[in-house]
């Protein structure tokens, strides 16, 4: 018993010993590390697979947690570049973003709902708790549930900022944290309202998801309206880096920005920088 | 219980390095817990040195930005979601145990045993998921928003049942069988061989089963934050949305700094607190009731 | 009591413990149903040995599969002489009211305790900052191994404990040594409940997300050394049910291929067990 358990011990000791061993070999090669919002991980991820193909021996490590989370691990050296699925604040102004593509923000209700449209006072009376039941604006004779992003997310930032809002007004039933999550409870149940990327939602509506994606003061919440600059809730997705981008880091940039990337991001129904 | 104190098997050479060997990785298990909470005491720091643990229990709301930490409201939703799972899965665990032991044929309580061994595996995300997609639309359809305290609880019950139901089966084969045969013997039926042999025997390891079930019913974040609807409010009623201490943490780590993250840190404090506060309660109880005077 | 009374009582157990057992069955089968219907169709060779693709919509899941066997092992290589070390010193090395047994029994049951979020964060401060792991298999294994570690001691002592002392005097007066009792008569008796132990700590390790999302992080790739970054089933179940739009349906063949992990790792340890201890029992 005693043996085999030092053996164990021993087996392991080892693996770590020539693990580590490899790592130090490999940190001769190149290695970025990319941390930050979950909207755009997926999107940096294939990125990083089609760079690497292109530049043996460099790898990109993506790793998730949220846009904040992006920004403080690239003030404190942990990552090499941040993630944000906004334009920087102003009081990180010292930081340098790249845009690389952009999104937008949705109302999505149940598909079975009649509601085709809402103004944005009804929105805001919704979210206020002003309108509490579907008949008050036109609607079938049922309770709302409200669905509302957890604080500290890019989406209810840009949401509140645009509905002149704040969050302590708002009384949800539903608070979520990442976008499906919010899809999937508007999915499952028919009297929800609630918001998220234009991305997903457009994804999920044309593949068979029953949400409907309203439009915002009549213009149709779709990647093109973003395009066209027309949709009035639009954000940026940003790299963000410490100082001004130089050597592996700003030609993963350029590359994240050029048009050999196009397709991947149209893939993840978000909209490219060059059309 | 026998003890090295009063070691009564014959020497060998192996005594020495088993027994030290032994004690050393205990002694590393025993240190890990004080690693962890001086971590977690380090991290919370700030939070208790400049918001203080009275602002937690008096604040008007829990909202960071504003500066506002009151923890109370997700306290009682970590609490009530815990009792009502404990409620539900400690008798259904041990009884699926005892069918297992006495009732189902072979065959059947092999799979049986297959099954929650499985269930005990499933991730809390396809448990959270399956409760979003399919539980949560279900109690919407009859008592809206259909997030709620009971759709935690009932996904907890779920996730907990396997790890009471396997402690309680673990402790049931030990019962000696001379207590099982002498019981027979005597004209027991098979039920009152249940209640009368059979649980008071395994007490121990039942209520074990029950510690390390509400344990991790306590723990558990990404399944009730997928179904319990991590509004902020002390729930009426059982068809009230709540947010969990575990859930908050998840959902406000990632983007918290300085004084609210250390507040996210005191609540995961408190939470081993409350552990704490349970397992002694536990084990006064256990000592009460069915202490077995050790030599 | 009238023997009709006891009729009725024996035959009202016996319909209480059915209904508790079918209770318990229904929603594993509603469960496994709806992972089965959803993910069977998307079941493949090359699903499992593929890389995923297009954020994980496409492809397969073979570098995470790797990743996942990988963290495993450095948890359970950890955990399994620790956890059996500390049980035994718990349950043979010293009596049960002695201060050191009873300091280390509370401590781990309040590491019982601690939310896996938690761990997730301590491991990150820990093993991937303090000890310059950074994100890796390494330290999404050590921060599972303290996580798991609790549940294990702890069934494991109790089997231990629910040895008759009859069989420790036994021994004693064969003139056995305690190592030798230990492996030979006390190991093979408490197998069962080491067994639960292990499904249960496995269990919990191989469905954990919260934690590992901070320490052995988010990187799909195969992995190269356990100093890599490797995703694990479960964190990829997460990503694609929570964060990808239209990543169900490899969710579901994901969660799939994870519950049949489990079932070959369980079936396994039980027939190693089996195995170990026909070979290892003092002939009768």
């Amino acid at each position: 018993m005693a043996v085999s358990l030092l053996a164990t011990i021993g087996v392991i000791a080892l693996c770590t010993i020539c693990s580590l061993d490899a790592s130090l070999a490999q940190a001769e090669g190149h290695k970025l590390v990319i941390t930050g919002s979950s909207t755009m991980a997926p999107l940096v991820a294939e990125i990083g697979k089609r760079f690497e193909t292109g530049h043996p021996g460099v790898r990109i490590d993506v790793q998730t947690g949220g846009s904040s989370r992006g920004i403080a691990d690239v003030i404190n050296g942990v990552a090499d570049i941040g993630m944000a699925s906004r334009a920087l604040k102003s009081q990180e102004q010292h930081l340098h973003g790249s845009v690389i593509a952009q999104d937008g923000i949705t109302i999505i209700l149940h598909r079975s709902n009649p509601i085709r449209e809402l103004t944005d006072d009804q929105i805001r009376a919704i979210y206020t708790g002003g309108v509490t039941h579907w008949n008050q604006v036109g609607g079938p004779d049922a309770p709302i549930t409200v669905v509302n992003k957890a604080e500290g997310r890019s989406t209810l930032e840009l949401f509140l900022d645009y509905f002149q809002v704040s969050n302590r007004d708002i009384h949800p039933h539903v608070v979520i944290g990442d976008n499906e999550q919010g899809i999937k409870t508007v999915a499952g149940n028919p009297h929800a309202i609630g918001y998220v990327s234009i991305g997903t939602a457009q994804y999920d509506a044309t593949h068979g998801i029953p949400i409907r994606l309203l439009p915002l003061q009549h213009i149709p919440a779709t990647i093109e309206t973003v395009r066209e600059g027309t949709f009035p809730l639009s954000r940026p997705l940003t790299l963000v880096t410490k100082s001004p981008p130089a050597g592996l880091i700003k030609t993963f940039i350029d590359f994240a920005r050029s048009s050999q990337v196009n397709d991947l991001i149209l893939k993840q129904y978000f909209l490219p920088l060059q059309g | 219980m026998i003890s090295s104190l009063n070691n009564i098997s014959s020497r060998s050479k192996g005594d020495f390095l088993l027994s030290w060997s032994v004690r050393l990785l205990a002694l590393m298990a025993g240190g890990l817990l004080l690693l962890v909470v001086s971590f977690l005491i380090h991290e919370s720091w700030p939070a208790l040195r400049d918001i203080g643990l009275a602002r937690f229990f008096h604040d008007p709301d829990w909202s960071p930005i504003d500066e506002s930490y009151r923890l109370t409201a997700m306290i009682w939703g970590t609490l009530l979601a815990t009792a009502g799972a404990i409620l539900l899965s400690a008798p259904l665990g041990i009884l699926s145990a005892i069918f297992c032991h006495f009732y189902a044929p072979p065959l059947l309580s092999r799979g049986y045993r297959r099954m929650v061994e499985l269930l005990a595996g499933i991730p809390s995300v396809v448990f959270g998921f399956w409760g979003l997609v399919v539980l949560v639309p279900i109690i919407g359809r009859w008592h809206p928003p259909g997030t709620s305290l009971l759709a935690g609880i009932l996904i907890l019950t779920l996730m907990i049942i396997p790890t009471i139901m396997l402690v309680a089966h673990a402790s049931i084969a030990h019962v000696p069988i001379a207590y099982i045969h002498s019981a027979s013997a005597l004209g027991f039926s098979r039920g009152s061989l249940i209640w009368h042999v059979v649980i008071p025997t395994t007490k121990v390891g039942l209520f074990t089963g029950i510690l390390l079930g509400l344990a991790r019913a306590l723990g558990e974040t990404m399944a009730v934050l997928m179904v319990c609807g991590n509004v902020v409010q002390t729930p009426s009623h059982l068809f009230d949305p709540i947010r969990t201490l575990t859930a908050n943490i998840a959902l406000e780590m990632s983007y918290a700094l300085a004084d609210h993250r250390a507040a996210l840190f005191v609540s995961g404090l408190l939470l081993m607190g409350l552990v704490v506060l349970i397992v002694s309660l536990a084990e006064g109880l256990r000592h009460r009731n069915f202490h077995v005077p050790a030599k | 009591m009238s023997r009709q009374n006891r009729y009725l009582q024996e035959s009202g157990t016996t319909a209480i413990i059915w209904i508790a057992a079918t209770l318990v069955a229904v929603p594993f089968f509603c469960l496994m149903g709806d992972l089965l219907w959803n993910g069977l169709n998307h079941l493949s060779f090359s699903f499992v040995f593929s890389a995923p693709q297009n954020a994980g919509r496409e492809g397969g899941i073979g570098p995470i599969l790797i990743s996942t066997l990988f963290i495993l092992g450095v948890c359970m290589g950890v955990a399994l002489p620790m956890g059996l070390g500390t049980a035994l010193f718990l349950a043979e090395y010293t009596r049960h009211d002695h201060v050191p047994g009873r300091l280390i029994r509370g401590s781990l049951d309040v590491l019982a305790g601690v939310p896996s979020i938690v761990f997730g964060l301590f491991g990150n401060a820990l093993f991937c900052q303090t000890f310059g792991l950074g994100f890796s298999i390494l330290s999404g294994g050590l921060t599972l191994a303290c996580m798991v570690l609790p549940i294990l001691i702890r069934t494991v002592e109790e089997s231990f404990r629910a040895i008759s002392n009859e069989q420790r005097l036994s021994a004693a007066a064969l003139g056995l040594s305690k190592p030798t009792t230990i492996r030979t008569i006390l190991f093979p008796a408490a197998m069962p409940g080491l067994l639960v132990g292990v499904i249960l700590g496995l269990g919990r390790a191989i469905a954990e997300t919260a934690a590992l999302i901070f320490t052995s992080g988010y990187v799909d790739r195969m992995p190269e050394s356990l100093m890599d970054s490797g995703r694990s089933l479960a964190v990829h179940i997460y990503d694609l049910a929570m964060n990808v739009a239209g990543g169900n349906p490899h969710a579901y063949a994901t969660a799939l291929i994870l519950v049949s992990l489990l079932f070959i790792i369980n079936f396994s340890s039980s027939r190693m067990a089996a195995r170990w201890m026909s070979f290892n029992q003092l002939p009768a």
